[in-house]
């Protein structure tokens, strides 16, 4: 009976993150389809799906597994500054940007997974509040490291060093990198469709992640960690395993979002950045998938539609949010879901009386 | 289920209720402008990014007030009239990419790009792609105009001034030997310090020592200032901004290092810095294009005026964005452009026309622009003497 019920709210939510995404594409293609959509919303598309990936991706570190990490952005870094590397250097090989843009996606999924397992091996066998610590730090090392590293392309190939510019770029060649200025003219290649097939991606992923046997043997590993561990589950190996999947869809959402801007900083994928993720993930609820993705969409657009009240954009961004945390830990919240579980079980209890 | 259905529908009826608000406030905040602007349809309505809060803030919020003050000046005369409205990016490129799509929702014609560099390069790649023109105050980046014909700069370009320094060090034969303190994590900064060290070593100039610093250690440069003073620098350079060059003249004051200090455009604000000793200043060497003490008549109207309406001695942004308003003046009177024309068809005569423009303006006389965008124009060598700027 509970069985079947835990898997009926499995599923009510699956179809609600999809229902949500699928839905709020189909509004905006008719949007942009029939000239309706603001130049400012248009523009926004794109960082809004990869806030939304990014904060799905937390949600399975904070929310399901139960740690807390405070450097997401730094998978983001590592995706974006990995996949701009890759599409610059595949530009001539691969004339079809979507293609172009998948592949530099995978590619930084695969280097933020692997700054993701280095972080994890030794700190996810901590206790405690390591992670959150470490990975605190990470984002900072991350910024400062890309803050420093000169990356050029010319005919013989690509050039590496940090530091200082230590190489010198044949004729034709082109900084990649540069260093503190980080990148500038790249070409534009994400869309809002990538960015739309991206979230449709991390959120079958994850779901299914979530929602299988691997995902409830996470979810023990968060609940009681001794009480997993004594049904023979490896409490590392899942914490890992976790971790590292959010990190490369971090990275997959860093590379989306490079990719919609001309021009990337290190400085951008800071602290506050992923403070910002964090927020959105705890705003949503914690372990709560679609509501991650609402609350990654509405926190992004928010400022922008303050922009009208121009000097008090700040503070009433920020009154929101304090509102919002207030609502999520009132009694009316709380009324308002006794309420609904009432009623589920009533209808629950009518329908087997019949 | 109802009730979920029911708080979905509430929870987009306050969306739209928002979007619309967001529409409404839009109408009111041209309302407000227009009482400078005279909001009528033959206003060209130029808009502009940059930072108006956060850490740069002084930067954007001094453009702001530098056109605005142009933008009034101009509208009184009558003839040409401009309608300005600068939105908010907080130097962050994502950010102005965002500004500049609503003021493009607002209709903007000629656009001033934006006032830091990293968020011009984003939003003229945006310009080039939409066909609006720009033409930055103080985006000094020279990534902000590769590329891109319809975006032109009001200031120097950052290699330009490392070069004019390394060159004026030289020929002035200013010091031995070199030190250089510079930002490595801001693009103007280390911009200005590539194109130094490139022209020095053509010129031989003798750099002993290079030291760095970023946004979160800004505050204490003993480190820096002890290296340059072992390795015997007589000449330190700073291409840095004028919060953290104080800090330094302070420091090595304090350390007993006297050697010349020579600055660029960003130590130019350094003697109005609050809390800051003039004296310590004394001797140091800038180059910049324009100088708030200046006797002539159009800095002396321009300095009373806005500290009168802003309160503040203007800077170099300031200076910049009020020359960009009297170049576009200038550049629509010599086209004969007209305010019902599209920003496309506007972009296509002001990209005939600024090459051929000679403009004279708060920061240079005879100031031109090649078809690249870049200005030509030639920083002013100033000495402080006395806690004033003195020509060299």
């Amino acid at each position: 009976m509970k069985q079947s019920k835990n898997l009926l709210a499995g599923k009510r939510d699956t179809l609600i993150s999809f229902g949500i995404v699928i839905v709020a594409f189909i509004v905006v293609q008719i949007m942009i389809m029939t000239g309706n959509i603001s130049s400012s919303l248009k523009g926004q598309l794109v960082p809004i799906c990869a806030y939304i990936v990014m904060a799905v991706s937390l949600n399975l570190t904070v929310g399901i597994l139960g740690e807390l990490s405070l450097g997401h952005a730094g998978f983001m870094s590592v995706g974006a500054f990995a996949g701009i590397v890759a599409t610059t250097s595949l530009a001539e090989t691969i004339p079809a940007a979507p293609l172009r843009l998948a592949i530099a996606m995978v590619i930084g999924a695969v280097c933020a997974a692997i700054a993701g397992v280095i972080v994890g091996v030794p700190v996810l066998r901590l206790k405690g509040d390591y992670l959150a610590i470490v990975t605190l730090a990470f984002g900072e090392i991350i910024k400062n490291i890309v803050g420093v590293l000169y990356i050029g392309r010319d005919s013989s190939g690509l050039h590496f060093s940090l530091i200082e510019q230590k190489f010198e770029l044949a004729e034709g060649g082109k900084m990649i990198i540069n260093g503190p200025m980080g990148v500038s003219g790249v070409t534009k290649i994400s869309s809002f469709t990538a960015g739309f097939v991206l979230i449709l991606i991390t959120l079958f992923i994850i779901l299914n992640l979530v929602h299988s046997r691997t995902g409830r043997a996470i979810m023990s590993v968060r609940d009681n960690k001794i009480a997993a561990e004594s049904i023979g589950i490896s409490v590392t190996r899942y914490k890992l395993l976790a971790f590292v999947i959010s990190a490369a869809f971090a990275g997959m959402a860093g590379t989306l979002y490079a990719m919609n801007f001309s021009t990337v900083t290190a400085a951008k994928f800071d602290f506050n950045t992923s403070i910002l993720i964090l927020v959105f993930v705890v705003l949503g609820g914690l372990g709560n998938i679609w509501g991650s993705i609402i609350a990654a969409a509405l926190l992004t657009v928010l400022p922008e539609l303050l922009r009208a009240v121009n000097d008090y954009r700040m503070l009433i961004y920020a009154i929101l949010l304090i509102v919002m945390m207030i609502f999520n830990n009132s009694g009316v919240k709380e009324r308002l879901m006794e309420k609904r579980a009432a009623r589920r079980a009533a209808k629950q209890v009518s329908k087997e009386g019949l | 289920m109802m009730k979920k259905a029911l708080s979905l529908f509430l929870a987009a009826a306050m969306c739209a209720g928002m979007l619309a608000g967001c529409g409404g406030g839009a109408d009111t905040n041209e309302a407000t402008n227009g009482d400078s602007g005279e909001s009528t349809a033959a206003a060209f309505k130029i808009g502009g990014t940059g930072p108006l809060t956060g850490d740069a803030a002084i930067y954007g919020n001094a453009v702001k007030n530098g056109a605005q003050l142009a933008v009034d000046e101009i509208n009184a005369e009558g003839g040409v009239q401009f309608e300005l409205k600068m939105e908010d990016d907080e130097n962050d490129p994502e950010k102005a990419v965002s500004a500049y799509n609503a003021l493009k929702d607002w209709g903007v014609q000629l656009s001033l790009s934006s006032v830091t560099s990293k968020p011009a390069e984003a939003t003229a790649t945006e310009n080039f792609a939409d066909r609006i023109f720009a033409l930055t105050p103080s985006a000094s980046s020279t990534a902000v105009t590769e590329g891109k014909d319809n975006v032109f700069q009001m200031c120097f370009a950052d290699p330009n001034q490392g070069t004019a320094s390394a060159e004026y060090i030289a020929d002035n034969q200013l010091g031995t030997k070199i030190a250089v303190i510079y930002k490595n994590d801001d693009v103007y900064s280390s911009g200005i310090y590539e194109k130094f060290k490139a022209e020095a070593e053509t010129k031989g100039l003798n750099i002993v020592s290079t030291t760095t610093f970023t946004s979160s250690s800004a505050t204490d440069f003993s480190v820096q200032l002890g290296e340059a003073k072992a390795a015997g620098a007589d000449l330190l350079f700073l291409p840095i901004y004028y919060q953290p060059a104080s800090l330094i003249l302070q420091q090595a004051k304090s350390m007993g290092y006297a050697p010349k200090f020579f600055g660029v455009d960003g130590m130019d604000g350094i003697l109005t810095l609050e809390g800051f000793d003039t004296s310590l200043a004394e001797g140091v060497m800038l180059l910049t294009p324009f100088n708030a003490d200046a006797e002539d008549e159009k800095t002396q109207s321009f300095v009373t005026k806005y500290k009168e309406q802003f309160g503040d001695v203007p800077n170099q942004f300031a200076a910049d964005a009020y020359d960009c308003v009297y170049a576009y003046k200038a550049a629509i009177e010599a086209s004969g452009a007209t305010p019902d024309m599209s920003a496309e068809e506007l972009c296509d005569l002001m990209i005939q026309t600024f090459p051929t423009l000679t403009f004279d303006g708060l920061t240079g006389e005879g100031v031109t622009w090649d078809s690249t965008g870049a200005v030509s124009k030639s920083p002013k060598g100033m000495v402080i003497q006395n806690g004033a700027y003195v020509g060299m």
